[in-house]
């Protein structure tokens, strides 16, 4: 379970903020919550590794916002913690982690989950695309001919 | 010493209504809006970013805005602003072996595995104004796109060379950091905690002192082995839910430079690192970091102090970060009156006494 909610949690919170509002919005689900936490702005420190793979060191900050809720019908909680400083974006990502831990699983992953995994996967394959044409070969001139 | 003072009020309010017409410019030209910034200024808010220790585009944006283009003020904003930030926590250490690389290149190997890829890069320009760019409106060509390209995890360059042991390895661990922003900087300082201040660091102040060794003063003749941008997932373990979840994806600049070699009769020669990682595009930046990294290592890799500057870690941390440089710097243009008073009477008195008479009364 943890393992497939850290997928969908991971996936909400890296979504753009404006396609997840547009995917939730159409699916029309207005569901009533009590906030166990209503959204808060704050910051995590981000970790880095000396030359990469060696002890971890603190490289600096990053915003982050979180919010927690319980559903009014089922109890079921809510847990969002998004980049960036969008209040709505992690109340959004939170109702779809309660959600997605109630019958209407399937209908979220078709209508939400799986359009913003498509348009993630489409943005990597691009920046990848791009990359791979500045790729170069250099050749080694000779030196000192005679 | 400087002393508080009263009044002036009405000034001061009137100095701000000033900056702020000032801060705007002619009316006749449209505002700059903040997503203008942040999407066609973003190597300046990248180093907003790294130096005002904060990852947050739009934030970056905004103080550049505010600050009238003025960088280091717009670094200081968001150093300010991050102060009033609860912290939630630490993310997990970066895999930056897994960036999404949009630049990849490598100085010490030509064939290196997952190629040199030069990405969105001023190298190769002619450094010839561009007077197209005057004229507004210019169509932008779209960039190119390589066929059958997918994202794939590109190797480290220093770990061919690890195989091998012809490089020094870094010990891995998972000890707690020491945290610059939550003690005051203690000397000597850990690598960690070098390299959390170099990170924050004036890239000047930085690009200087690097500058300084490839000119003799410490010369410990660095490669960069491999400069690497691109972004990379932040991982964060929540602990309500009991395991991690990706937050989100930042941009990375990250500098490896493989340096002369240190061996003895025990140990064989082995190559030497250097190590610069930085928020944002920043590849100026990061290779200093990575020069000097190298250069403050001269103790546990048994090298001389040759009293260059950039082997000196007191002197090196203590001037690098450009809000305390700016802050101290700036603040002797306040009042000091009652300072400068006493300065004015012992002058005099010295005076009096050379003279041999005592000095006229105002």
């Amino acid at each position: 379970m943890s393992d497939t909610r850290k997928t969908w949690m991971s996936l909400l919170a890296k979504a753009p903020p404006t396609a997840l509002g547009r995917l939730w919005d159409s699916t029309g689900l207005a569901p009533d919550f009590n906030w166990l936490r209503a959204p808060e702005i704050g910051s995590t420190m981000v970790q880095g590794r000396m030359g990469g793979s060696g002890a971890p060191f603190n490289l600096g900050e990053m915003t982050v916002t979180r919010c927690a809720l319980r559903l009014t019908d089922d109890g079921t909680v809510g847990h969002a913690y998004v980049q960036g400083r969008d209040k709505t974006h992690a109340r959004t990502a939170a109702l779809i982690d309660a959600l997605m831990q109630t019958p209407l699983e399937s209908r979220l992953r078709t209508e939400v989950l799986d359009p913003l995994k498509a348009a993630l996967d489409e943005r990597r394959r691009t920046r990848a695309a791009k990359a791979a044409a500045t790729k170069v070969d250099f050749f080694t001139m000779v030196r000192g001919e005679d | 010493m400087y002393v508080a003072v009263k009044g002036g009020e009405r000034a001061i309010d009137a100095a701000h209504d000033w900056l702020a017409e000032q801060r705007r410019g002619d009316t006749d030209v449209p505002e700059l809006g903040v997503a203008q910034i942040r999407e066609q200024m973003t190597l300046a808010v990248n180093r907003v970013m790294a130096e005002g220790s904060l990852y947050d585009p739009d934030l970056a944006a905004l103080a550049i805005k505010q600050s009238r283009g003025d960088l280091i003020e717009a670094i200081f904003l968001i150093r300010a602003y991050r102060t009033t930030l609860p912290r939630f926590g630490a993310s997990r250490p970066l895999d930056t072996g897994a960036m999404d690389c949009i630049r990849r290149v490598s100085a010490t190997f030509k064939d290196a595995p997952g190629g040199q890829v030069l990405g969105p890069t001023f190298d190769y320009t002619h450094r010839l104004l561009d007077f197209k760019l005057a004229a507004e409106g210019e169509d932008v060509p779209a960039a190119a796109e390589a066929r059958d390209a997918a994202p794939a995890r590109v190797p480290h360059i220093t770990g061919f060379l690890g195989r091998d042991g012809l490089i020094e390895q870094d010990a891995a661990g998972d000890e707690t950091p020491p945290d610059l922003t939550r003690a005051p900087l203690e000397l000597p300082a850990t690598r960690a905690l070098r390299l959390q201040a170099l990170a924050r660091g004036d890239e000047g102040f930085l690009l200087g002192l690097a500058y300084s060794t490839q000119r003799g003063y410490a010369r410990n003749h660095a490669f960069v082995g491999e400069l690497r941008i691109g972004a990379v997932t932040v991982e964060m373990d929540i602990p309500e839910l009991g395991f991690a979840v990706e937050i989100g994806e930042i941009t990375l600049t990250e500098c490896e430079t493989v340096n002369q070699f240190t061996g003895s009769k025990t140990e064989p020669a082995q190559f030497t690192r250097g190590y610069g990682l930085s928020f944002g595009q920043t590849e100026r930046k990061a290779i200093a970091v990575a020069l000097v990294d190298r250069a403050l290592r001269w103790k546990e890799l048994g090298e001389d102090d040759q009293g260059a500057p950039a082997q000196d870690e007191e002197f090196v941390l203590s001037h690098a970060d450009n809000i305390q440089a700016t802050g101290f710097l700036e603040h002797i243009k306040l009042p000091h009156y009652v300072d400068f008073q006493s300065e004015l009477e012992l002058v005099r008195k010295l005076r009096a006494g050379a003279d041999g008479a005592p000095e006229a009364a105002e």
